[in-house]
């Protein structure tokens, strides 16, 4: 049996809240790919080195990248096409 | 100054002096991956060089095993900061690729079954620097570590070194590939420890 080489999106959780004030698993994304929609715990991440890699269980397409240097970090949505972010008042 | 003078501190210097800046040394050969390891049938496997003139150079894996080969031993320096020195590969140089490839292309793409890209300038694949390898210590090269053929830039970081490679691209315009987009810099000399963008 081969074994997963990824893990479920809620290790963006951790990494994400540094920048984030909201829980990144639970927004709703759409993959550009394909149209899937789905929370960002729903993806597959591969990494956590040399980045984050996060990819839609649909596609395998990548939805977003996530890199941090010691000085920056470098957040990439190219594969999504939006994010809905719940807000709660 | 320090008190006691380095060459009484009993430093292996050559290993210093092989070491670039930040690195640390590793025995093992750690895999990193951004995405579901692609297993290549050798019958479909081809490699390609294309130029913005418009040729195609496409070679199978028969016609690629006929060329001239060669056994490079060479030190690998990954930027999550492991080195790892001597490793022993077998394959073919660019150089030997190129030879018939006619383009005033500056710029390379090298991309990969699986969807990823790298770039590099055209003259860091040719001159003995850049091979397309498929054995490493004198085994068929494992899918994790790229295989059945993979690119090997050893004077870049590795991630230059593109796993699973399906061809180059020769290019007039540089075009960052998936790190060189998402972080990392855009040459990435181990040397002078440009790792990301910036440094
Ligand atoms: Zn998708």
């Amino acid at each position: 049996m081969e074994h997963l080489d990824y893990q479920d999106g809620n290790a963006l959780a951790g990494p994400l809240s540094e920048i984030f004030t909201f829980d990144v698993t639970v927004a709703q994304g759409t993959c550009a790919g394909c149209g899937r929609r789905g929370a960002l715990a729903e993806l597959r991440v591969y990494g956590p080195e040399p980045g984050l890699v996060a990819r839609c269980p649909g596609c395998e397409e990548v939805v977003l990248t996530f890199v941090r240097g010691p000085k920056d970090a470098w957040l990439d949505l190219r594969g999504s096409v939006s994010l809905r972010i719940p807000i709660t008042e | 100054m320090g008190i006691i003078s380095r060459a009484f501190q009993g430093r292996p210097r050559d290993h210093d002096e092989k070491l670039p800046p930040g690195q640390y040394l590793v025995h093992d050969f750690p895999v990193l991956s951004a995405g579901p390891t692609p297993r290549v049938p050798l019958d479909r496997w081809e490699f390609a060089i294309d130029t913005p003139e418009g040729e195609v150079h496409r070679w199978s894996w028969e016609e690629f095993q006929a060329l001239p080969q060669e056994t490079p031993t060479v030190d690998l320096h990954c930027v999550t900061k492991w080195s790892k020195f001597g490793t022993e590969w077998k394959g073919v140089s660019l150089d030997v690729l190129m030879e018939d490839v006619e383009s005033a292309a500056e710029y390379a793409l090298a991309y990969s079954h699986g969807g990823y890209t790298t770039n590099l300038p055209l003259e860091d694949l040719l001159d003995g620097k850049a091979w397309i390898v498929y054995e490493f210590d004198g085994e068929e090269l494992a899918p994790a570590h790229g295989g059945p053929a993979r690119l090997l830039v050893p004077h870049l970081y590795l991630w230059k070194s593109a796993k699973w490679v399906k061809g180059i691209r020769l290019l007039n315009e540089d075009w960052p590939g998936f790190w060189e987009t998402a972080g990392y810099h855009n040459y990435g000399d181990p040397w002078r420890e440009q790792r990301y963008q910036g440094d």
